[in-house]
């Protein structure tokens, strides 16, 4: 039977429609708010494409079921950081930076960067590329990624 | 001489916003009469249209890959219009509305891609002055033209593009003597202008292909069979009952695979159906793929290169050198497994996907479904980056079996095992070299072989679906053209090169990034270094020695200068556990464009097999610059993204499919392993462009093999260079 799930996404409840609590997130998010930040990559928590925000910690939503999710979870995407009129420090670092090739998996390196970046104001380059380790370029984009996080800590 | 003819179809009206209207509405794709667009590469309408407000569309056959040329390719046409970047539209990889340009590949999308819309865009500005001219009663050359407005230099008038031809077809031939701007003039072109998609892919307003729906649209997954060749015997379709909104089991041939109202109940099913599958073990042992590689039947013979006569220079060597290399299947990772969504609709198909080549795409599907090409519409969207063939077409096959069978759009969406384990892959290379040295040092004579597969029939690699099915297609091996570089741009006095084409190769093969070019100029490269290290020689003065190109010297003597390149020859007798080395590389790419050459610094940990790339420097010509900015982005690419191929990357599998079907068990680099990059740019606004997409890749491997040599004085032969690999070679 279809049940309404209660998040709140971007500052906002909502209802999505699931027919099994085992879902992850990341098809609600996507199929059912119809959004594309998050993204799948691999379904394993492997890569990273896929990451949110939630209570401000970076997860992957596409091993976190809708079953261990509570209405009162803050839950943010990327569109929720900002937007290219308003971007968030750590997008805006990215935007400067062009650090991004097909972009694909740039949705994981902003949100696991902001979070990190959010307990750690003043990273050296190795903890920047730890916080990092378990996200996945193949494009090759690590040198700009890496940069674009150390101006978005300068910045901020 | 212009002819302006009243509009005869809304579609360049709105130019990219009529397809942006349909994309994301899902709508008729074959409604507003899109069919009565010219795609003749040799109509000037074919590339461009200016409506109205004045805005250009450019209609371009290549599309991006996440190499930024969509900013690039408006850069040159914005150039050569004299209108800004922001009143430049683009269109991409539209069968009914873009011309077939090729398929987007070999780093040719600025080279031959935006050359041919440079000569678009140049012949219509010429047209626009003709007529401008009548108009304003001036000389043509007295004209100037600012931001699409015309006038003369001395006098006020003023007429726009957009009046002279908003809306309306230019009705012109692609004239291959218009005159193109003097590259002084240049005011984008040669600039590191940002790039136009960056900002909604950072925010997650951009629409990739997998962020693709249509109304109506069902989700599809494919169950692959689990052993390669094996035959569907079975299928419960009760066993998937139980899931809610699960609407059909499509079964056709050996091609399984589920559609469903929601993406996770399409998931699930997959998952949960029971099938019967015969067993299939065709695979060759893996501990003993080189055998197999040498085993295989040859076919054909194709010398690449032959001078003088290398076996009696063999004959007379003072000193004789003999080396074999081999380099890994490959597969190309995309992050993003292969997406596509397709609809039949009054028996015409409509397929929206990640495709590098939908005008082939189109021919694959007309074929696959026995529809006439016209029936089929094949839309480009950017997806996840391929790196060359990966499964983007092959999804396609899936979703338009799935919506044929169901009578709705379907979307599918691979899951990372179909895409680690059923991209096509690229084949393995074994290669045998031997050289002859005279007793001053100096080469006598050069012979190669390399072992590699057949590539007769043309590019389109088979479908999945069309082949599990046994639907129409052609049963062809197309790996690329995986011949080139193969032959070597030193001047000795004897050389014979030459590709042994084989029968069949053990996996589905197709081009990945730098295709054949990187395995051959791997073991090319490798080996001139064998020789230099065999004279006692330093490997750059060495290359200088018999080079005769004069761009391909002065790119050395810049790299040298780059890197602080320190003359003497390898190995370096170095002590301790963790040792440093340096190695250099060189290429002409294809030996008739790109220049590049590089310098890796290695750190090698004897006790762990552990190889740490510290730095690559980078000087790189490709002729006139169109964007610095995303050149720099792509060289870096190529950096990161071989260097995870030479020390890490190969599929592994047993004698039934791929084994490697995850980031685990496939590993590529990440963040701490990352190299620092040092570039130069050769920066030749008045030569031609050429490519930059995968040039660098092809010399990655080698400094880094020669670097290591020049750390430990071991010669390692086999990519990838895992520690198990590098400490059984210093054991």
């Amino acid at each position: 039977m279809a049940q309404s799930v209660k998040l709140n996404v971007n500052g906002k409840p909502v209802a999505v429609k699931a027919d099994d609590r085992d879902m992850p997130l990341l098809y609600a998010l996507r199929d059912g708010l119809h959004l594309h930040g998050p993204r799948f990559g691999c379904g394993l928590g492997q890569c990273g494409a896929c990451t949110v925000h939630i209570d401000g910690k970076a997860v992957r939503s596409c091993i976190t079921p809708l079953s261990k999710l509570t209405a009162n979870q803050k839950i943010v995407t990327l569109e929720g950081l900002g937007t290219p009129e308003k971007p968030h420090p750590v997008q805006k670092a990215f935007i400067d930076a062009q650090a991004a090739q097909c972009g694909y998996c740039i949705n994981g390196m902003i949100m696991e960067s902001a979070a990190f970046l959010a307990r750690n104001k003043k990273p050296t380059d190795a903890e920047i590329k730890q916080a990092l380790a378990n996200n996945l370029c193949r494009c090759g984009t690590h040198v700009r990624i890496v940069d674009a996080v150390k101006r978005a800590a300068r910045t901020a | 001489m212009l002819h302006i003819h009243p509009s005869r179809r809304a579609v360049l009206k709105g130019g990219g916003a009529l397809i942006v209207s349909f994309s994301l509405a899902g709508a008729d794709a074959f409604a507003q009469g899109a069919a009565a667009k010219s795609v003749a590469l040799t109509d000037v309408d074919a590339f461009l249209a200016i409506d109205p407000k004045g805005v250009v569309t450019v209609y371009s056959g290549k599309v991006d890959l996440g190499t930024g040329v969509t900013t690039a390719l408006r850069q040159i046409v914005a150039d050569e219009l004299d209108v800004p970047l922001a009143k430049v539209d683009l269109v991409q990889g539209d069968t009914a509305l873009t011309p077939d340009q090729g398929i987007t590949w070999g780093s040719l999308t600025i080279q031959s891609g935006g050359m041919q819309l440079r000569q678009a865009a140049a012949t219509a500005r010429n047209a626009l002055l003709d007529e401008a001219a009548k108009r304003l009663n001036a000389g043509k050359a007295e004209l100037v033209v600012e931001d699409g407005l015309i006038r003369a230099k001395t006098g006020k008038a003023k007429v726009s593009y957009a009046e002279l031809i908003g809306g309306k077809n230019f009705a012109l031939k692609l004239d291959e003597k218009a005159p193109v701007k003097n590259p002084s003039d240049f005011k984008l072109v040669g600039k590191p202008v940002p790039r136009v998609d960056i900002p909604d892919k950072m925010t997650g307003r951009f629409t990739y292909m997998q962020d693709f729906r249509v109304p109506g649209m069902l989700h599809g997954r494919v169950v692959r069979p689990p052993a390669i060749g094996a035959t569907l015997q079975s299928v419960d379709e009760g066993s998937v009952k139980d899931i809610p909104g699960v609407v059909q089991v499509v079964r056709e041939g050996n091609f399984l695979g589920v559609a469903a109202e929601s993406e996770w109940a399409a998931i699930k099913a997959a998952r949960q159906i029971k099938a019967t599958w015969s067993s299939w073990d065709g695979l060759p042992d893996q501990s003993k793929l080189w055998e197999h590689v040498r085993g295989t039947k040859v076919v054909k013979d194709e010398p690449t290169s032959n001078v003088g006569d290398t076996a009696a220079a063999m004959a007379q060597g003072a000193k004789k050198l003999a080396a074999t290399y081999d380099f890994a299947i490959h597969t190309h990772g995309s992050i993003g497994p292969s997406c596509a969504v397709a609809e039949f609709k009054d028996g015409k198909l409509t397929a929206w996907s990640a495709s590098q080549a939908t005008h082939m795409l189109r021919k694959q599907l007309a074929q696959m479904f026995g529809l006439p090409p016209e029936n089929v519409r094949a839309v480009y969207l950017e997806g996840s980056g391929c790196y060359g063939r990966n499964g983007h077409e092959d999804a396609v096959g899936d979703a338009a079996l799935l919506a044929k069978a169901t009578g709705r759009p379907v979307r599918v969406q691979w899951m990372r095992a179909d895409e680690h384990g059923w991209d096509p892959k690229g084949p393995p290379t074994l290669i045998d070299l031997r050289a002859a040295l005279d007793a001053s040092g100096s080469v006598t004579a050069w012979e190669s072989e390399f072992f590699i597969p057949q590539a007769a029939g043309g590019f389109a690699v088979p479908l999945v679906a069309a082949s599990l099915a046994g639907m129409p297609h052609d049963t062809v091996i197309a790996p690329g053209n995986i011949f080139n570089n193969s032959a070597i741009p030193y001047k000795f006095a004897n050389i014979k090169t030459v590709c042994h084409r084989l029968e069949t190769t053990p996996f589905r093969p197709s081009w990945i990034r730098t295709p054949g070019r990187m395995q051959n100029t791997y073991a090319n490269e490798c080996f001139m270094d064998e020789l230099a290290a065999a004279a006692n020689a330093d490997a750059l003065e060495f290359r200088l020695k018999y080079l005769n190109d004069k761009r391909g010297i002065e790119l050395l003597d810049r790299l040298a200068a780059l890197a602080k390149w320190e003359k003497r020859p390898s190995p370096q007798k170095a002590s301790g556990n963790v040792v440093k080395g340096r190695g250099i590389s060189y290429v002409k790419y294809e030996l008739v464009r790109t220049y590049v050459g590089a310098v890796a610094e290695v750190e090698v940990d004897r006790a762990s097999g552990q190889i740490r790339v510290t730095r690559f420097y980078v000087a790189h010509d490709c002729g006139q610059i169109i964007n610095p900015d995303g050149l720099r982005n792509q060289i870096d690419g190529n950096v990161l993204q071989t260097v995870s191929r030479t020390l890490k990357e190969e599929v592994t599998f047993d004698r039934s499919k791929v084994t490697s079907v995850d980031w685990e068990s496939y590993p590529i680099l990440t963040f701490p392993e990352m190299p620092e990059i040092v570039v130069e740019l050769i920066d030749r606004p008045t030569e031609k462009p050429w490519g930059a997409g995968e040039p660098t890749a092809s010399i990655v491997p080698s400094a880094i093999s020669n670097a290591v040599f020049d750390a430990t004085g071991v010669r390692l032969r086999s990519i990838p260079y895992t520690p198990k690999k590098v400490k059984a070679a210093l054991a």
